[in-house]
């Protein structure tokens, strides 16, 4: 019987790991603009020209 | 070099025109290049030396051509204002010591390359620390060291790579409204709760062993805890809006909705305190989540897009004042009357005034629609809101910026009183009907209960309030509006809100603006008048025409239609006359009637003269353009709509609109800003549901006094005045078919709701009888939420694609 106390707790910790992760999501906009860090990641970092002296 | 490119140019133009690397535009001459890459203006080329020089070539990688024209410069102390300390305190959203904060609107943003060469602005300065783009708004937040750099300095940076940011008279009166995402976490902590719930209230809807009696009561507990969040937060903004609509003493479908939820949590949680029951949280906290993502899905919103601009957001923050000789920039609002102002090329005229110097060819698209400048000389009044096309002028201001012809439009009451609902959504009325008769039925059940058996009133009427929740119907209407809204805005018909579908189903008037409305804005009809020409000639003029960036020879060129290249010597524009010059061994003058025939008076309408070698041949006449799609519109929308034109223009068209429009239709002309809106409150007040289709700012009052304004927009980037409704001009055709969607939406409510009474009768023959087994409550719920769910959805979406949207 405490198992299952257990592992109540444990399910509902790592739901509200999840609610937590979704509610930072919503606060740092990563929901407002769908297009930008689709493009973003596909820029190449090259070595801007200042930096190629090494 | 150069011959090899020239020939290499002369030989792509017999094939095809050259475009310019940078842009994309035509390039005219091919004269202007690096290597072999061909520009289409000096502007150009210096963005190009810019971004190769700071090894950003990835910008022309990405996507072709990906620049923006840079043939009209940006004035060189055209941001002298942002120097000034209090419009710098008004832009910047952060600022200390060592660094500013600013967000700047690019318009001009369309592509992947944008967001590169936006997002590597500290390579192009070092002052810059981070750029960061927000595509969907088209901003850009840029934060910059004070030490290095300055606000006016980024700015600059902007326009030289042909990112100008859009600084508005706006952007100095109001703060931005932030986005309320507290239905959002609202909706994500109800779904967390309903998940939860669902889960541990198995042992409910299944049993569970006498031996594991404890168990039972640790779960109960459990639900009890997670349903707080949903009934203390999520729940708000029903609380909020029902007590919005009491204190105004209307019943709206919340309070309902905020009665079941808290009576479904007392009930519940007696039950829970008393042991006698388990509870019904799983069915609160479900119907809570799903009314919520019913909520979030309708007021979805269109951030690209402004609903409420009015003419602050057009005109720009600060201007350039003469005093003693001297240019100054004042910030707009200090203008008074008395002031001289230099209005430069390409800028908008911000208050009336007289003309004291320069030609004034001024292009008022804006404001009425009409894209051909029209020429205006010392001494004549020019009118605010019109935009320089030609050269510098200067104005001596007779009326202050708030008090000219066009914005004292915005004195009127109209626009003063806040924004109220226009109209009030039937799913309120109906739902108090349905209030009505869950109160008759919860007293009769309480009175047959107080005969037969007292005890059992108390789980029987709650079971009723339970049940008979108007959720279904809230739902039913909400995901229905969402998705029409999603359908409408795929083909470009911006809606503000869900009550704006109503409001287009209702409508019974449709009131027309003609010039940009009716007419295209960019397009004129042509006809040429006088003797005949030869095609050499005509291609020869439309080759002159082709170097001018007027829009008249724009057109001009366009109609015609250029075959090959011809060389051109000696091309010479007068400012707001014409142009000349010797097209192979032809000198051709196109222009003003004085300017080619030296006669002054006579000329009507708009016309363009022609004469080669010195001989007058004729002239090219200029009309109105009627878009394609407005007969065939007009015929579907005949049957159930009576017309109105109403025009700011003179009546030389009258015959041609009641061809098209039909006899019945009433024309009006000569029509002021104020006209209009008077106009459609005298619909108003004989009864009629008015729906007004218009463009430019000189209909934003009868777009704001109407029962619902549709603006009409070339490309949805360009500025709209206020209104309920956005829409792109190439779907005017479809408007017919979008009007008959939004009156489909009241039937698929309709329907969906009869189907959930359905199932509240169902529910309510568990309830009366006192008996509302946990089981059956857990089943019906979401079984009545998501068949609702699927019918509108599906329905909505039929619907469109039978209209073939």
């Amino acid at each position: 019987m405490s198992v299952i106390i257990v592992l109540l707790i444990a399910s509902v910790s790592v739901a509200s790991l999840f609610l937590a992760a979704f509610l930072w999501g919503v606060r740092s906009g990563q929901f407002e603009d769908d297009y930008s860090p689709s493009s973003r990641i596909l820029f190449d970092d090259k070595p801007s020209s200042t930096n190629q002296s090494i | 070099m150069d011959i090899f490119v020239l020939y290499m140019a002369s030989k792509a133009t017999t094939n095809q025109q050259l475009q310019c690397y940078h842009c994309g535009e035509n390039c005219i001459s091919g004269k202007i290049h690096l290597e072999e890459k061909v520009f289409c203006c000096e502007g150009c080329k210096m963005v190009y030396l810019v971004i190769n020089q700071n090894g950003l070539c990835d910008y022309y990688d990405l996507n072709e051509k990906p620049g923006i024209s840079q043939r009209i410069t940006v004035r060189k102390d055209k941001f002298a204002f942002l120097d000034d300390k209090n419009i710098q305190a008004k832009l910047v959203s952060f600022r200390d010591e060592k660094q500013t904060h600013v967000t700047f609107y690019l318009p001009q943003m369309h592509c992947s390359s944008c967001l590169y060469l936006l997002e590597n602005l500290y390579r192009l300065d070092k002052g810059i620390i981070t750029s960061k783009v927000n595509f969907t708004r088209k901003e850009v937040d840029i934060v910059f060291l004070n030490a290095l750099t300055s606000l006016r300095k980024t700015a600059e940076l902007l326009a030289t790579i042909g990112y100008e940011p859009h600084i508005s008279l706006n952007d100095l009166e109001a703060t931005r409204p932030g986005i309320n995402k507290s239905m959002v976490y609202q909706l994500g902590v109800a779904g967390f709760c309903f998940g939860n719930i669902m889960l541990m209230s198995f042992p409910e809807y299944l049993g569970i062993d006498a031996s594991e009696e404890g168990l039972r009561g640790i779960f109960r507990w459990a639900n009890f805890t997670l349903a707080l969040p949903v009934l203390l937060y999520s729940s708000l903004p029903f609380y909020t809006s029902s007590w919005k609509s009491l204190k105004h003493k209307f019943l709206n479908i919340d309070a309902p909705i905020a009665l079941a939820i808290i009576i479904t949590f007392i009930r519940s949680a007696y039950e829970v305190l008393s042991g006698t029951g388990g509870g019904y949280f799983d069915s609160m906290s479900g119907i809570v989540f799903f009314m919520l993502a019913g909520r979030i899905l309708q007021d979805k919103t269109y951030r690209q897009l402004s609903f409420e601009r009015d003419y602050t957001s057009y005109f720009p923050v600060a201007v350039s004042v003469l005093k003693d000789d001297k240019e100054q920039t004042v910030i707009l609002p200090e203008i008074k009357a008395g002031d001289t102002l230099l209005i430069h090329h390409e800028e908008l005229v911000p208050a009336d005034g007289i003309l004291v110097r320069g030609k004034a060819f001024i292009d008022y698209s804006f404001v009425t629609g009409e894209s051909l400048p029209v020429l205006k000389e010392v001494g004549e009044i020019v009118y605010a809101g019109g935009k320089q096309t030609e050269g510098n002028i200067e104005i001596l201001v007779v009326k202050e910026v708030a008090q000219s012809y066009l914005t004292k439009l915005w004195n009127r009451d109209e626009f003063k009183k806040q924004e109220e609902t226009k109209s009030v959504s039937f799913v309120h009325l109906l739902s108090r009907y349905f209030t009505y008769i869950v109160f008759a039925i919860a007293a009769a059940t309480a009175i047959y209960w107080q005969i037969h058996d007292a005890g059992r009133i108390w789980p029987a009427v709650t079971s009723v309030f339970i049940i008979a929740c108007p959720c279904a119907l809230l739902l039913s209407n909400t995901f229905t509006n969402g998705n029409i809204l999603s359908i409408l805005g795929r083909h470009h018909f911006y809606l503000r809100s869900a009550q704006t579908i109503e409001d287009i189903a209702n409508a019974d008037h449709i009131v027309f603006d003609k010039t940009g409305t009716l007419t295209s804005g960019r397009e004129q009809d042509i006809v040429y008048e006088g003797e005949p020409l030869a095609s050499e000639q005509e291609q020869k003029i439309a080759v002159l025409a082709s170097y001018s960036s007027h829009p008249l020879s724009k057109g001009l060129a366009r109609y015609i239609g250029i075959i090959h290249d011809r060389q051109v010597d000696g091309f010479k524009e007068m400012t707001g006359e014409g142009i000349e010059g010797f097209v192979e061994d032809d000198w051709i003058k196109i222009g003003s009637k004085e300017y080619v025939t030296g006669e002054r008076n006579g000329e009507e309408g708009t016309s363009v003269f022609i004469s080669i070698n010195g001989k007058q041949l004729g002239h090219y006449r200029f009309y109105n353009h009627y878009r394609e799609s407005v007969p065939g519109l007009v015929q579907e929308l005949k049957k159930n709509y009576r017309f109105s034109v109403i025009s700011g223009d003179n009546a030389s068209e009258k015959d041609n609109l009641k061809k098209i429009l039909g006899e019945k239709t009433t024309l009006l002309f000569h029509q002021k800003p104020e006209d209009k809106l008077d106009y459609i409150k005298s619909l108003q007040q004989k009864g009629k549901k008015v729906m007004m289709i218009g463009d430019g700012l000189n209909d934003a009052g009868a777009l704001k006094q109407s029962n619902i304004g549709i603006a009409v927009a070339e490309q949805t980037n360009n500025f709209t005045p206020a209104s309920d409704a956005i829409i792109e001009a190439k779907q005017l055709t479809r408007l017919a078919r979008f009007i008959q969607l939004c009156r489909a939406n009241k039937n698929i409510v309709m329907a969906s709701f009869v189907l959930s009474i359905v199932y509240n009768v169902i529910g309510l023959f568990f309830a009366v009888r006192g008996n509302l087994a946990p089981l059956i409550a857990a089943i019906l719920m979401p079984a009545s939420s998501l068949s609702i769910l699927v019918i509108t959805f599906g329905s909505s979406s039929l619907q469109a694609r039978l209209m073939k949207l």
